[in-house]
């Protein structure tokens, strides 16, 4: 893992003093609601219904063991016991007090955690593989590039009032695990002739009006990146529409101007900005890279698991993933238990986790994009100590990939933006399919769920998606379908009318029957539906 | 706005109004222009030896543009007065100084404590811009500071 | 009748007018009647209130109801986490 020098440091503490500031001026009056807004959104703190909400990044998902304990300690002192995982490897505390938010930053700092651009209309939190340096089908590790792109990103001068947020993904293998062609950049590493690179997609998203990225650039290479990346932002901060919010992002310029157009001028401003030196050298990606060599594994761990307990068994064969060291695994936690609230986690959970990552995964833990957490390194010898454990604390939910992993945004329960509620309605899912031998007859089917248009439960990019409206101040649910975060990317459609609460969940169990009849062997629910189209669903929901 | 601008240079501050792009470009002859945020600022390279003033007009604080116009500006060679004008805030001093703005006629008045301090709070930056900050992969591969 | 609410500044609880000052709870709330959004706006100049708005509610045997569901969430809490919220005996379907 990445460990702080002297330089990030004092950066990060800067920042801290910088926001007490900022705090102590507001409290006292200096600044308006309006003015701090900016401010504090840039720092990751929100007013949310009940309170502020902060929202601590996890740099490209990749956690210690120190850093997990460390977000169970702000959740019991400063919160009210618990956090929530959300959609893009971050974490949220829901019940803060502005006046002991700039604490809480501090101490987040001692572990090298920080609140920086969560929020605001600037680059975020970048995001990545979760299965990052364990997976099978890896080309190169990404979070090398991560933490490169999470520096130059920090504080950016020129970019911290673009016209809108700013999401960027990087991932290093064929398999898209990080919804990469839904970022506003997605970078995808790979080598052609000998040499490392990027593809560069821009302009993907989902909100209102969703997109899948095309691509920009073929290939850029590591010492190119910054520069080409540089050009990608000033060309939209300068001609990203500022005069509709919902027209502001950058995918609505390439849209408007088209792919070719924006990447003519890219090209252009590129051609300007790699003269001026901005490019870090090869070294510090070397640099940056020899944190992320690979943990000391046992070569001799050995390579089989004893399946005795049929339990234990039905969990490995959902929620253990091929490791590309022999005699190594990657389990994924699910923060999904039928009962629970997506990407939850109580402090004692929180800390649970922490234990087994230091103990059991080389002291490594990941956030995936799905709200779950994951091991990345676990000998296939300690999976059962390992289950037990979490079994203990009700984190061995098998449900990895299934109908019951849904993707929820907290909704009308926590989220000032929010039409309608999308916790309740995941919970009422959950329990219509709590068979987890019928959700695994169902096969991987990704079900994404958001309370409003701005699509933080991702529904655009689900297989099975529902967004929460308000129609006439009653909560109503409208249904997608044929949406895909992976590499095989694309944007659900809807299906017709919406539905209430109660007939949202009937509808999902509709066309989840109506994929039982039609389905080819092997196909999952998305394969059916790409096959068949959506008339079938639709005969089925409408009549 | 406050009276005086509030200056990083050491020249005497320019007198003449700054006239805006159209009108500079159609009166060649002047040395002040001012920049809206929807102006290509690249209209003024050409002309950038007869400026000792460009004003960049920052309507609403929020609007991000006339940072990269000053680092425009500044990566083309302008030495000239660089001002933010308009809704300029206390904590957006020091990324408008980064991208080389040097002086500031903020409509609201600037605390100077709380200036003093924002000044001078980051000791490290991570990457290059139009001022003279040394970003720290520079440092950690052996370039000394400036 | 018409509610006056919004958030406390430091904690950011969510507070409601009672006619003399701000409380926790909406079965405190007053009728700010066409007052609401000059009284909030000089609440917020007093800093004792952030973001104030002016809500419409019905009057029930149980006390002030709001109109929209986002300030009758608002004015429980999150409906998932009942024990959280300042009826916690309460059914989550109040808020319906």
């Amino acid at each position: 893992m990445y460990q702080y020098d002297t330089y990030d440091q004092s950066i990060v503490d800067a920042r801290v003093e910088e926001f007490r500031d900022q705090v102590k001026r507001r409290l006292a009056g200096e600044i308006t609601e309006d003015q701090f807004k900016p401010l504090r959104l840039m720092n990751g703190l929100y007013l949310q219904l009940h309170a502020y909400m902060l929202r601590v990044a996890v740099p490209y998902g990749t956690l210690s063991g120190k850093q997990m304990h460390m977000l169970a300690h702000v959740a019991r002192k400063y919160d009210r016991g618990y956090g929530h995982f959300t959609t893009r490897q971050n974490i949220q505390f829901n019940w803060i007090k502005l006046d002991q938010a700039p604490d809480i930053l501090a101490e987040l700092a001692t572990v090298e955690m920080h609140a920086i651009q969560t929020s605001g209309n600037c680059i975020r939190n970048i995001s990545s593989d979760q299965f990052a340096g364990a997976a099978a089908d890896e080309v190169t590790d990404p979070r090398p590039w991560a933490e490169l792109l999470r520096q130059w990103s920090t504080f950016h001068p020129e970019f911290t009032y673009l016209p809108r947020k700013f999401k960027i993904a990087v991932i290093g293998a064929d398999e898209d695990r990080a919804a990469m062609r839904l970022h506003d950049i997605g970078i995808q590493l790979l080598t052609r002739d000998g040499r490392l690179g990027a593809k560069i997609y821009v302009g993907g998203g989902m909100g209102r009006t969703p997109f899948v990225a095309p691509e920009i650039k073929d290939f850029v290479t590591a010492d190119d990146l910054m520069s080409y990346l540089e050009a990608c932002l000033r060309v939209y901060n300068r001609y990203g529409r500022r005069d509709n919010i919902y027209k502001a992002r950058i995918k609505i310029l390439i849209h408007e101007i088209g792919a070719a157009e924006y990447a003519r001028q890219v090209e252009e401003e590129f051609a300007h900005v790699k003269t001026l030196g901005i490019d870090p050298p090869l070294a510090e990606l070397e640099r940056i890279s020899a944190f992320f060599a690979p943990p000391a594994f046992d070569a001799d761990a050995p390579d089989t698991i004893d399946r005795s307990d049929p339990d234990f068994a039905v969990w490995v064969d959902q929620n253990v993933r091929p490791h590309k060291q022999p005699g190594y695994a990657i389990v994924t936690i699910s923060l999904k238990p039928t009962e629970g609230i997506p990407g939850d986690a109580s402090a004692d959970q929180l800390d649970v986790m922490a234990d087994l990552g230091t103990r059991y995964s080389f002291d490594e833990l990941r956030v995936t994009h799905a709200q779950n957490i994951v091991l990345p390194h676990v000998r296939k010898a300690d999976l059962y100590a390992v289950w037990q454990a979490l079994d203990a604390a009700g984190l061995a939910t098998a449900n990895l990939d299934l109908i019951g992993d849904i993707i929820a945004c907290p909704g009308l329960d926590y989220c000032a933006l929010a039409n309608a509620r999308s916790i309740p309605v995941a919970q009422k899912i959950a329990n219509r399919f709590a068979d987890l031998g019928r959700q695994r007859e169902l096969g991987e089917l990704k079900l994404k769920i958001s309370g409003c248009i701005n699509a933080c439960g991702h529904h655009h990019a689900g297989h099975i998606g529902i967004l929460g409206v308000d129609k006439k101040g009653i909560e109503n649910y409208q249904l997608s379908l044929g949406g895909s975060g992976a590499e095989d990317a694309s944007i659900a459609k809807i299906t017709g009318p919406g539905f209430d609460e109660d007939g949202i969940v009937d509808a999902v169990e509709t066309v989840t029957n109506v994929y039982l009849e039609r389905r080819e062997a092997g196909e999952r629910f998305l394969d059916t539906y790409r096959r068949v189209g959506m008339e079938p669903f639709k005969v089925a929901l409408y009549g | 706005m406050t009276d005086s601008p509030l200056r990083f240079r050491d020249d005497a501050p320019h007198e003449e109004p700054a006239v805006t792009l159209d009108a500079f470009l159609g009166q060649t002859n002047a040395t002040a222009v001012r920049i809206e945020p929807g102006d290509d600022v690249r209209a003024l390279l050409p002309h950038l030896g007869q400026l000792a003033l460009v004003e960049v007009a920052f309507p609403a604080f929020r609007d991000g543009r006339g940072y990269s116009a000053a680092r425009i500006l500044r990566e083309a060679g302008y030495t000239g007065e660089l001002r933010a004008e308009g809704d300029v805030l206390v904590d957006q001093i020091v990324p408008m100084r980064r991208c080389g703005f040097d002086s500031f006629a903020p409509r609201t008045e600037i605390d100077s404590a709380t200036l003093h301090a924002s000044l001078s709070r980051y000791e490290h930056v991570y990457q290059g811009a139009a001022d003279r900050a040394v970003p720290v992969w520079k440092l950690r591969h052996g370039q000394p500071r400036s | 009748m018409k509610l006056l609410t919004g958030n406390d500044l430091p904690t950011g609880d969510v507070i409601w007018w009672t006619g003399s000052g701000w409380s926790r709870h909406v079965t405190d709330a007053a009728d700010v009647g066409s007052e609401g959004e000059a009284l909030g706006k000089l609440e917020e100049a007093a800093r004792r209130v952030n973001g104030p708005y002016v809500i419409e509610a019905t009057l029930t045997p149980d006390g002030p109801r709001p109109a929209h569901i986002k300030d009758r969430v608002r004015a429980l809490g999150p409906t998932v986490r009942m024990d959280l919220t300042l009826a916690p005996e309460a059914s989550p379907q109040v808020v319906l």
